[in-house]
């Protein structure tokens, strides 16, 4: 793997299922009486988090924690960004500190990349999330999940497998990492949404894409229902959240039209009743939750695969 | 580690039935020792300990009548020099579900060599649970201990020298599906351990 970890298209088809398999040996940590392994002892990683994320940053916490690396914490709230300070400034402290791999989740697109080739920093960067851009660490973990469900007990793993992401993917850094590294796994991928909703050089993204959510349904192995970003929109996409749900929500009606195989995914947030209904996102067919738990284990894989061995340790 | 290509195929030191003997009687003196198979879990240190592991466990199954939990246990997050080479693949872990609190485990590998890997393997282990016991069965013992570890169960001693390799190759790891354990010439003398 390279050292740093910016885009889904970084990762190569043998780098994905590397972190895949790593991720699969990891996640049966989980069940043992002591959830720790030493490979990152005496390491230290830098949560660098310019937007608020809960979810994201707990993941990677617990992730690090569990591979016995030091972790710091540096949220921008009430922090010296919020005095001032630039990235420059805040990345050249976290140097100082002697950070081996800094996790970053800002605002703007390109900010990680910014960090890993700046010079600023000699630590690895993980981007976990970017703006509008990409959310790689996101795509991993619904690929490990995905490939758990529909890929594990077959050859080529992903391969042919059909998957429907369906929302908000102008403003989703979850739909652009996602469709890249299904891609490179050999998925086939169809973006589902209101016209408005889809980003302009689309054709560009060797895709499918439509806005008739009931078409796709029934031939797709996987749906990804996004979160509509409505913090992120200006002016209106759709006249009313109500026709937005009733065109492009996931509801009881829509999935008894999905094969008998076919699983519901969602990054979270949740809004139950916009995007998708509260018996869909409790229904079987759901992994949302263990989506969750996954992301622990493909984040121990990422950092255990940047930080475990010795590429790290010589700066380029 | 790709076995050496057949034009130098070194010298063989244990052909099948060699090894077939030696885990037979591996498998003797573990019951012997333990009066019996009753508390023993058996752990296999990837790749080729575990089905060694497989393979004694079958045994002692025939003799005492007894199923005997079989698992494996990777070392690789527990080696000593993790940060000398690029991240490796990890190799599967499986703890048979009775768990070893209270086991005798017996940790079962193909070389004991440098005894880095097994000093791993008793941290990894410490992990895990606490066993009542923990011994060690090595089909070939080739000496050039570097930490105070010793084999309880030795299929046979192989004095080597360090310009020397060390090849187990296990039916069910190879394509050509032979067991046979030979000596080579080492072709990089950094690599270590295995």
């Amino acid at each position: 793997m390279k050292r740093h970890l910016l885009s889904a298209a970084d990762l190569t088809r043998d780098d994905a299922e590397l972190v895949l398999e790593t991720a699969a040996e990891l996640r049966s940590l989980a069940d043992r009486p002591i959830k720790k392994l030493p490979a990152l002892r005496g390491r230290t990683v830098v949560n660098l988090f310019f937007e608020d994320s809960t979810r994201t940053r707990i993941s990677f916490e617990a992730a690090a924690k569990r591979l016995s690396a030091d972790v710091i914490n540096f949220a921008a709230k009430g922090s010296s960004v919020s005095k001032g300070e630039s990235l420059k400034d805040t990345a050249l402290t976290l140097e100082a500190m002697g950070a081996d791999a800094v996790v970053i989740r800002h605002g703007a697109s390109g900010a990680p990349h910014r960090l890993a080739h700046s010079g600023w920093v000699r630590s690895s960067v993980v981007n976990a999330g970017d703006g509008t851009h990409e959310h790689p660490t996101q795509a991993l973990l619904d690929a490990f999940t995905l490939w758990r469900h529909l890929g594990e007990e077959r050859r080529g793993g992903l391969e042919g497998r059909r998957v429907a992401i369906v929302g908000d993917v102008l403003h989703s850094r979850v739909a652009r990492s996602n469709a890249l590294l299904l891609k490179t796994l050999g998925a086939e991928v169809t973006l589902v949404g209101p016209p408005t909703l889809l980003p302009v050089g689309i054709e560009g993204w060797d895709v499918e894409t439509s806005y008739d959510l009931d078409a796709v349904l029934p031939k797709v192995d996987a749906v990804m229902m996004l979160r509509v970003q409505r913090e992120r929109m200006q002016g209106g996409f759709f006249p009313t959240p109500r026709e937005y749900s009733r065109r492009y929500g996931l509801d009881g009606r829509r999935m008894a039209t999905l094969q008998d195989h076919t699983i519901v995914m969602h990054p979270g947030p949740m809004v139950r009743g916009m995007e998708i209904t509260a018996d869909v996102a409790d229904s079987d067919r759901s992994v949302i939750v263990e989506q969750v738990t996954n992301g622990v284990a493909v984040r121990m894989a990422v950092l255990y695969l940047l930080l475990g061995g010795s590429e790290s340790e010589s700066p380029e | 580690m790709p076995a050496a290509p057949l034009a130098h195929p070194g010298r063989v030191v244990l052909d099948a039935r060699d090894i077939g003997r030696a885990l037979t009687r591996i498998s003797h003196e573990i019951i012997e020792r333990n009066k019996g198979a009753g508390d023993l879990v058996l752990l296999g240190i990837p790749r080729r300990g575990v089905p060694l592991a497989q393979r004694i466990a079958a045994r002692i199954s025939q003799v005492e009548d007894v199923d005997v939990p079989v698992g494996s246990l990777d070392i690789t997050m527990y080696r000593d020099d993790l940060r000398l080479k690029p991240a490796r693949a990890l190799l599967p872990t499986e703890i048979p579900s009775g768990g070893i609190d209270g086991k005798v485990v017996v940790l079962v590998d193909d070389v004991l060599f440098s005894g880095r890997t097994i000093r791993a393997a008793l941290d990894a282990l410490n992990d895990v649970g606490r066993p009542r016991a923990v011994q060690l069965a090595v089909l070939v013992d080739r000496g050039h201990r570097e930490l105070p570890i010793r084999a309880d169960f030795v299929g046979k001693n192989l004095p080597t020298s360090l310009s020397e390799r060390v090849s187990v190759r296990l039916a069910d790891l190879e394509d050509d599906g032979v067991d046979a354990v030979s000596i080579e010439p080492r072709p990089d003398a950094t690599e270590v351990g295995e």
